[in-house]
């Protein structure tokens, strides 16, 4: 589904990437892991157009869509849930939730699409003419979810979902996460939390200072005791 | 009483002219953090665009708006296109210096054009009559002010607030990046709010040389720094708050006017501009945050 071949992205003369391949086949959740400043955001910030790679492909579906601005990426239904949430603070969670559907003229599907969100999201539903920036760390962080669905994506890029989140609320995104899989949709789950990412998804990719280091099964990772001393707190 | 009364409408008349201005500030601000200081010369180039349009054209005052704020509109999309797009990633001053040069530009070659000298806004072009209320007389001219601004700012509120392009761009004035991820074509979205708010300022050069008749190529420097002020003292980037500053500048101005003080008049936009910026920085309608510097 989306096939990344040795890229290389750049912030002026910081090497962010360096030789990046990675493949998401159709239905999986895969997760990247890495540490602070691994280059995952940068990553993630490549795939949707926010950031062009100076070489290499990426190919989704088939298409080229290195170097396409972000809309043309959202089109072909690729949705990126930012890091740090960044729910539009002055607008209501449905106006949030409205410019997800910005590229969309199907009416009825958008409609449609509302109630999915708000069977998925409850909260949201009950907040739904509340300003976005009143909203709990958790209610911001499922309201950028919503968003994203609202483009209907066949590929979800999700940012560190669960930072800043009580374990609880940690525990409801990521069975959000897996309702949200089981409905169809591929999704590349960037994680510092990698115990549980690891525990939902079927694949994993570690990144270190801009390269990948490792890949495997999410069960081989978890296993291997290097990835638990760098990763999972060693135990 | 009467008196004051009567300076209050002057005063509304005039804050509306200034909050019509104001408002293409605060929104241009809004989404590119760009003071426009050209932003007045494009309130003088739709004046003169009326004017042409009427005196040339031999067209009434409503066609006349309208193709003032229409080629406005087009004028400030080409002067973002030209001069602000490649600045957009350069240091605040540079874009500040650039807006200044704009300004100069305009005027100039405004004069370069057509010359220096005024021309007067034909008498007798207002359909409206004048009324009398409470033994306050409101002139026709006022009426028509009055009329347009109430107009345009319903239905620029419509616009920001109803409407995809309004949704978008207090998307991308919020946060660019985020906007992008939605599909939201930022370029168009920043062209758009320049349209807006020059075709405001075309409007309001139009109705400035209905109620005041003379118009020349200096006319925006002014207006355009007191609709500056009131975009800063309703708190710049808030479009309620251009409107609020502008009417209550305009009003400020003319009580000080009504007091006696009418040659103090220009002089109190920058002492209303002083004390906001010592004691309420973010504006009347601004919350009061501390910058991180
Ligand atoms: N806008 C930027 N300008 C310069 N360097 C950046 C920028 N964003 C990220 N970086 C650098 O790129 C590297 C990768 O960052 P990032 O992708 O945000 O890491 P992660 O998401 O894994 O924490 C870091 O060294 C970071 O300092
Ligand atoms: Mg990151």
């Amino acid at each position: 589904m989306l096939k990344i071949n040795d890229i290389n992205v750049y912030y002026g003369n910081i090497h962010a990437l360096k030789g990046v391949s990675l493949e998401i086949h159709p239905g999986e959740i895969v997760t990247l892991i890495g540490a602070n400043g691994a280059g995952k955001s940068t990553l993630l910030k490549t795939i949707s157009g926010l950031l062009k790679p100076k070489t290499g492909e990426i190919l989704f579906e088939g298409e080229h869509v290195a170097g396409k601005v972000p809309q043309l990426i959202v089109k072909r239904g690729i949705s990126h849930v930012p890091e740090g949430r960044r729910v539009f603070a002055n607008m209501s969670v449905e106006e949030n939730l409205e410019l997800g559907a910005f590229l969309r003229k199907d009416k009825k599907a958008i409609s449609e699409d509302f109630e999915k969100v708000y069977g998925l999201f409850p909260r949201l539903f009950e907040r739904r003419r509340q300003l976005s920036g009143t909203l709990s760390g958790g209610e911001q962080q499922m309201l950028a979810m919503g968003r994203a669905l609202m483009a209907r994506p066949r590929l979800l890029l999700l940012d560190e979902p669960s930072m800043g989140l009580a374990p609880l609320l940690v525990k409801t995104i990521f069975r959000i996460i897996e309702e949200i899989n089981q409905s169809g949709t591929t999704i590349l789950l960037v994680e510092q939390n990698a115990n549980m990412a690891l525990s939902i998804a079927s694949r994993a990719y570690v990144i270190e200072t801009g390269k990948i280091v490792a890949t495997g099964t999410a069960a081989e990772l978890g296993q291997s005791d290097q990835i638990r001393q760098a990763y999972l707190g060693g135990h | 009483m009467e008196q004051l009364i009567q300076q209050l409408v002057n005063g509304i008349s005039l804050g509306s002219i200034y909050a019509l201005i104001a408002l293409g500030y605060t929104m241009v601000y809004g989404i590119v953090k760009l003071i426009n200081f050209a932003h007045g010369d494009v309130f003088m180039v739709g004046a003169f665009i009326g004017f042409y349009s009427i005196t040339i054209l031999d067209l009434g005052i409503f066609p006349a708006l309208l193709i003032s704020m229409a080629a406005c509109a087009l004028f400030g999309v080409l002067i973002e296109r030209i001069a602000y797009k490649p600045l957009r990633n350069a240091t605040r001053i540079a874009a500040l210096i650039t807006a200044i040069g704009v300004s100069l530009f305009i005027e100039y070659g405004t004069i370069y054009i057509r010359g220096a000298q005024p021309e007067a806004y034909p008498n007798g072009i207002v359909p409206l009559k004048s009324i009398e209320i409470l033994g306050v007389k409101i002139s026709g001219q006022s009426l028509l002010i009055l009329a347009v601004s109430i107009f345009l700012m319903i239905l620029l509120q419509f616009i920001v607030y109803k409407t995809k392009i309004g949704k978008a761009m207090r998307a991308v004035s919020h946060d660019q990046d985020a906007a992008k991820l939605m599909g939201i074509n930022v370029n168009n979205t920043i062209s758009a709010t320049f349209a807006i708010g020059s075709a405001l300022a075309g409007a309001a050069g139009v109705v400035f040389g209905i109620y005041y008749t003379k118009i020349e190529p200096l006319m925006g420097i002014i207006p355009g720094l007191k609709a500056f002020v009131a975009a800063v003292l309703g708190g710049i980037g808030i479009i309620p708050g251009a409107m609020a500053g502008g009417l209550l500048l305009g009003v400020i101005e003319a009580l000080v006017s009504a007091a006696g003080f009418s040659l103090w008049r220009d002089g109190v936009a920058f002492v209303v501009l002083i004390l906001i910026l010592i004691f309420r920085p973010a504006g009347l309608f601004g919350k009061n945050v501390r910058e991180k510097v």
